[in-house]
């Protein structure tokens, strides 16, 4: 008999999120969900993943949730123990390939805002700028966000340009000088799993979480929304992944909450 | 912003470095007393709450430094502090206005929505160490693939023209010396060859970008030891112009292999910094209220407190973190 096992949004994002990440690949990671789904994307499918932290860390064994990027915990008992200087120019060489992003707003190409709700000059909201951010969405292979979706965060036109995805459409990025062949590669909210379409670049419904219609997700999203011809449901998390998460990566409950 | 012609730099570094070994060891309150002034443009070595020279931002705090202009190079308590007690006005920002996993700095926030600090330039966090490690080569600029096509650029001092060989656009970053760069190290000599354990972030390349460069050190140590092992050596003495031992100096932040960061304090800082009024009763008691950062460190919980956070560093106990709980 099957079980039904009880998991959070967040706890599903992570999930998702971790399925991503190939084997024997290298992640830039920050903060929070980001180092959570790949550090579960270690313990299961794929242990040959090189974690890299922006501030220098290069191959941590995590013993525990880092607070920062550049916490102790982001190099302990490491391969390398180096600099931003030697992580982004690693990136800017082209030997990572994933990053994990968060945003505030993102638009139909993947472009995304983390500096500033309102305009520049005189903030509605001040977010704190770009970060590593712009340097992931520039320099890594594949792009990957993590956020809420909802019509003032999936918007026609984002406040502020803080980091790359698609900028226009098809060579947008090329033609501006980014690294040829890189930028957004999936769009992962507490709704569903978005990607982006070969032809035109613009964000595509993949796939929907359990319980959730394409028409919900549409209806969440400002701009028009592609929806693929097959549509699938996203897996849920497995009991593993669950105890996992809880029990070794955030026992605390730091990110995923406290149940 | 902190742009400077090489060959005027050039000429500077002629007149007012000396290459002697020399001992430079002082105290903060003389050294901030010298060498910072209103006006200047500052960068702290480190990263977020990890290796800050908080002993010297408290001090600077202290001495109420006016107008400075702060790199916001993942500027977390240290840009916080600095902006609620009035002492930088204007910020070029990468990343500011956050605590990372501890949520957004509701007192920066408060100053720059409502005016009372500027944001004159963005930038990305690969950017701002670039841009020290033109001035670290003694350029003016420097060539990057980072921030085309955004408004990060369109609001940044950096400039896109063809390359020459690749004929690719690409992003080029002014080269950036600031007027004083603190770095709080692990240990160091009386001249400041200095040695950082762990990760270095950019304070190779921000230590040459600076005009005055002020170490704080857990420890100092003899001339040596610093000789027996000189590939340890991440800072060399003539770049340094102060020197000052100031144990725990990065609390609350965290000294890898050393202590982990105070979250019991940053919770009380995060929960204070609502308001404006508690913002003042925060600078009161930890800031004015105290004469020396030894006198601080009682305050925050003595040596109880600091033993605790040895054992959290080394993964004895666990992290107490309350600012989780909202």
């Amino acid at each position: 008999m099957e079980m039904k096992v009880e998991y959070s949004t967040i706890e599903l994002m992570a999930c998702a999120a971790s399925k991503i990440l190939d084997d024997k690949k290298s992640i830039l990671v920050g903060t929070g969900l980001p180092i959570i789904a790949a550090a579960l994307a270690q313990k299961t499918h794929a242990p040959n993943l090189l974690i890299v932290f922006e501030a220098g860390g290069m191959g941590p064994q995590i013993p525990m949730l880092p607070i920062s990027v550049g916490d102790s915990r982001t190099f302990y008992r490491a391969l390398m123990a180096s600099s931003m200087d030697y992580v982004m120019s690693t990136a800017q060489l082209g030997y990572v390939d994933y990053s994990f992003l968060g945003a505030a707003q993102i638009d139909m190409y993947g472009n995304i805002n983390t500096t500033v709700i309102g305009s520049h000059e005189k903030p509605k909201v001040r977010l704190p700028g770009s970060g590593g951010a712009n340097d992931a969405g520039s320099l890594c292979w594949r792009t990957i966000i993590l956020m809420q979706q909802n019509k003032r965060k999936f918007v026609e036109k984002v406040d502020f340009l803080t980091t790359p995805g698609y900028l226009s459409g098809v060579g947008a990025r090329e033609k501006a000088g980014l690294p040829a062949d890189t930028g957004p590669y999936r769009v992962i909210t507490q709704l569903g799993i978005m990607g982006f379409d070969e032809k035109t670049k613009r964000m595509t419904l993949l796939s929907v979480h359990p319980g959730v219609t394409a028409d919900q997700v549409k209806a969440s999203t400002e701009f028009k929304l592609i929806v693929s011809d097959n549509v699938t449901v996203t897996k849920p998390p497995t009991e593993k992944e669950l105890e996992i998460l809880r029990t070794e990566i955030d026992p605390a409950g730091m990110v995923l909450g406290r149940r | 912003m902190a742009w400077r012609d090489p060959d005027e730099h050039r000429r500077w570094v002629l007149e007012n470095k000396s290459r002697s070994l020399e001992d430079k060891q002082t105290n903060l309150k003389e050294a901030i007393a010298k060498f910072l002034h209103n006006g200047d443009y500052i960068a702290m070595g480190g990263f977020g709450h990890i290796r800050v020279s908080m002993a010297a931002i408290y001090e600077i705090i202290r001495q109420r430094k006016r107008n400075l202009v702060m790199a916001g190079k993942t500027g977390v308590h240290d840009f916080d502090t600095l902006v609620a007690s009035g002492c930088v006005s204007k910020a070029e920002v990468a990343y500011c206005f956050g605590h990372e996993l501890r949520g957004l700095s509701p007192a920066s926030r408060r100053a720059v929505e409502n005016g009372r600090v500027k944001v004159v330039a963005e930038i990305s966090n690969a950017g701002f160490q670039w841009r020290f490690k033109a001035a670290a080569m003694g350029l003016p600029s420097i060539p990057t693939r980072v921030m085309l096509g955004t408004d990060t650029f369109r609001h940044s001092s950096a400039k896109i023209m063809k390359d020459p060989f690749s004929g690719k656009p690409i992003c080029f970053l002014p080269a950036c010396y600031p007027d004083v760069v603190f770095v709080h190290v692990r240990r160091c000599d009386k001249y400041g060859n200095s040695q950082i354990d762990g990760i270095v972030v950019e304070d190779f390349e921000l230590a040459r970008a600076a005009r005055r460069l002020i170490i704080t050190t857990e420890e100092v140590i003899d001339e040596e030891k610093i000789r027996k092992e000189p590939w340890k050596t991440v800072i060399p003495f003539y770049l340094v112009d102060a020197v000052v031992e100031v144990p725990y100096g990065s609390h609350p932040g965290n000294m890898p292999y050393l202590y982990y960061s105070d979250e019991e304090h940053m919770a009380e800082w995060l929960k204070l910094s609502k308001t404006d009024e508690g913002v003042k009763q925060y600078f009161e008691k930890y800031v004015y209220g105290v004469e020396s950062f030894e006198e601080y460190l009682h305050l925050i919980g003595g040596d109880q407190k600091l033993r605790y956070l040895r054992q959290v560093e080394q993964l004895k106990v666990p992290v107490k973190a309350p600012w989780k709980e909202g």
